[in-house]
């Protein structure tokens, strides 16, 4: 009994979900939709192999790396000065108890740019870029640098922070500039996390970059979209099989990396 | 190696490392690094001459203050909020869906003892590795085709993308599961479905718990961009208003998507404080 109870609680719960998102299961077996999906499906087989195509689809797929990878480079041209700028651990006047107020508050606030920056998704991006920019690369350049920079950005003073400090401390008492203090206190320590967090990140632009096609940012994910849209299917098969393999390889390079980093 | 060395008097004089040499790692690291950033940029046309030109300067000005301001008219902000419901609905509903077909995909996927045969391992394990690494976005756009535009293909996309990541996260926190109490019930003779309930389950639970809500903090974060190919939610508003070029609309959205990623932000992290404290 109390099972039927908490069935209908569930259902009661979940109706309003069915309605909202029009969840119509059966839309997808009436006769239409079972025609074009089958036809859809049909047409995957064969994938498209022939080598002016292959040639097409292993230049996009460069691009789609060559976007992912220029855009972190961006975004670390971001994220760096944005860390040193506001990571807690290299604050002179927090050596004695607490931060004064004046860099406590600048911290802050690049802190909350960092966020911002962080909280609009890259596809967001790049839809307002393509607008300024026109379609192509360009745009989902930007993107990945700003979505990204924030990303990094917020992640490396979280990595400083959480981090043994002793050194650098020491480093800043005895008079050494902030500066120095990172580069031989800081960086020895976290060089390793910092760099696995980026190679990590250089995984998931990499994802993201074939996502930021489908908006008319270039590369893998442009031609996939233009292929679907005209239904042909066997293109999109080969793309697909191209794109599942391009993640395995970049996700085997970057496991490879960060093992090796310990 | 170093018992051989004969003992000094004074410590070894070592001379310091070469510069460069084939077997530093680290060298090989940042040259193919560099060599990777340096053709990336030069491969690409990017137009940097016209982005920074002081015409394109100008049209982003103008591009950006017709985003002010902001469309608050009653009617609009009913519409804004219809569509951010429907983008919870739609993520809320893509991963209870996808912690269903996940549990499902991974009990096959999994060896619950060392000796399990698990015949059917690899290829569930290959069907979840697929389902994982095509991306929401992507699933999308191929289920328009059967789904039809609107929240319908947007809820399918998550939770066939959230199947993937869940199964095979469920299947390993199964693999990782203490084996004992499932060996005790064995051994008294119980059968394989039973002691999956009463002696994997409870286990893992937890853990299945925690990354049922993980990723459910991540489709909402999808599922508000997600309708930019037409997979309802606030992403189709955004992307067809953003198409007829009526920017303040477009800021409405744009501000109600932001809040609504903060706003799991800061509900993820305090709820992990909390939870962790």
């Amino acid at each position: 009994m109390s099972r039927l109870g908490w069935g209908l609680a569930l259902l009661v719960i979940c109706w309003p979900l069915l309605v909202a998102t029009e969840f119509k299961p059966w839309t997808l077996f009436d006769a239409a939709s079972r025609k074009s999906s089958w036809a859809f499906i049909k047409s995957f087989f064969p994938p498209v192999v022939n080598s002016e195509f292959m040639l097409l689809v292993l230049r996009e797929t460069w691009r789609t790396v060559a976007i992912a990878t220029a855009g972190i480079t961006l975004g670390l041209l971001i994220a760096i000065p944005l860390t040193l700028l506001s990571t807690r651990v290299l604050s002179v006047s927090a050596l004695s108890g607490r931060m004064a107020a004046l860099p406590f508050v600048f911290r802050q606030t690049l802190r909350i740019v960092l966020i911002i920056l962080r909280s609009v998704p890259e596809l967001v991006w790049a839809l307002i870029f393509v607008r300024v920019v026109g379609l192509g690369p360009t745009a989902g350049v930007i993107a990945i640098a700003l979505t990204y920079g924030g990303m990094l950005g917020k992640v490396y003073a979280e990595i400083l922070e959480s981090g043994e400090t002793h050194a650098s401390v020491s480093l800043l008492r005895n008079g050494a500039s902030r500066m120095q203090a990172f580069v031989y206190g800081l960086l020895p320590q976290n060089a390793a996390e910092l760099t696995s967090y980026t190679v990590y990140r250089w995984e998931c632009a990499i994802r993201s970059s074939v996502v930021l096609g489908f908006v008319g940012a270039g590369g893998l994910g442009q031609q996939m979209d233009n292929s679907m849209k005209m239904f042909n299917g066997g293109e999109v098969a080969t793309m697909l099989l191209v794109f599942i393999a391009l993640v395995a390889l970049a996700d085997a390079i970057s496991a490879w990396l960060r093992r090796e980093l310990g | 190696m170093a018992n051989n060395v004969p003992q000094s008097a004074n410590e070894p004089f070592r001379l310091p490392p070469p510069l460069l040499s084939a077997r530093c790692r680290g060298c090989w690291f940042v040259a193919g690094i560099l060599v990777l950033v340096v053709a990336s940029f030069a491969s690409l046309d990017l137009r940097w001459s016209e982005f920074f030109s002081a015409e394109s300067g100008a049209s982003t000005l103008r591009f950006a203050k017709e985003f002010f301001p902001p469309d608050l008219s009653a009617a609009f902000v009913s519409k804004v909020w219809v569509g951010t419901l429907e983008t919870l609905a739609m993520s809320l509903l893509g991963t209870m869906l996808a912690v269903a077909f996940g549990v499902l995909l991974a009990v096959p996927a999994s060896r619950f003892y060392a000796d399990d045969p698990a015949p059917l391992r690899g290829f569930t394990r290959l069907i979840l590795n697929a389902l994982r690494s095509i991306p929401e976005l992507v699933w999308a756009a191929l289920l328009l085709i059967s789904a039809g535009l609107g929240p319908f293909a947007g809820t399918l996309a998550l939770a066939f993308h959230t199947t993937g990541v869940l199964g095979r996260l469920f299947a390993e926190a199964i693999e990782n599961a203490p084996p004992e109490p499932g060996f005790a019930l064995r051994a008294q003779g119980v059968g394989t479905v039973r002691v999956f309930l009463y002696a994997t389950l409870p286990q893992v639970l937890p853990q299945m718990m925690s990354y049922t809500l993980y990723r459910w903090e991540n489709n909402i974060r999808a599922a508000a961009v997600l309708g930019v190919v037409g997979a309802g939610g606030l992403g189709q508003l955004l992307s067809f208003h953003m198409g007829l070029f009526q920017m303040s609309k477009t800021a409405t959205i744009l501000f109600a998507m932001i809040c609504l990623v903060a706003l799991v932000d800061v509900a993820s992290y305090v709820l992990r404080r909390v939870m962790t404290r």
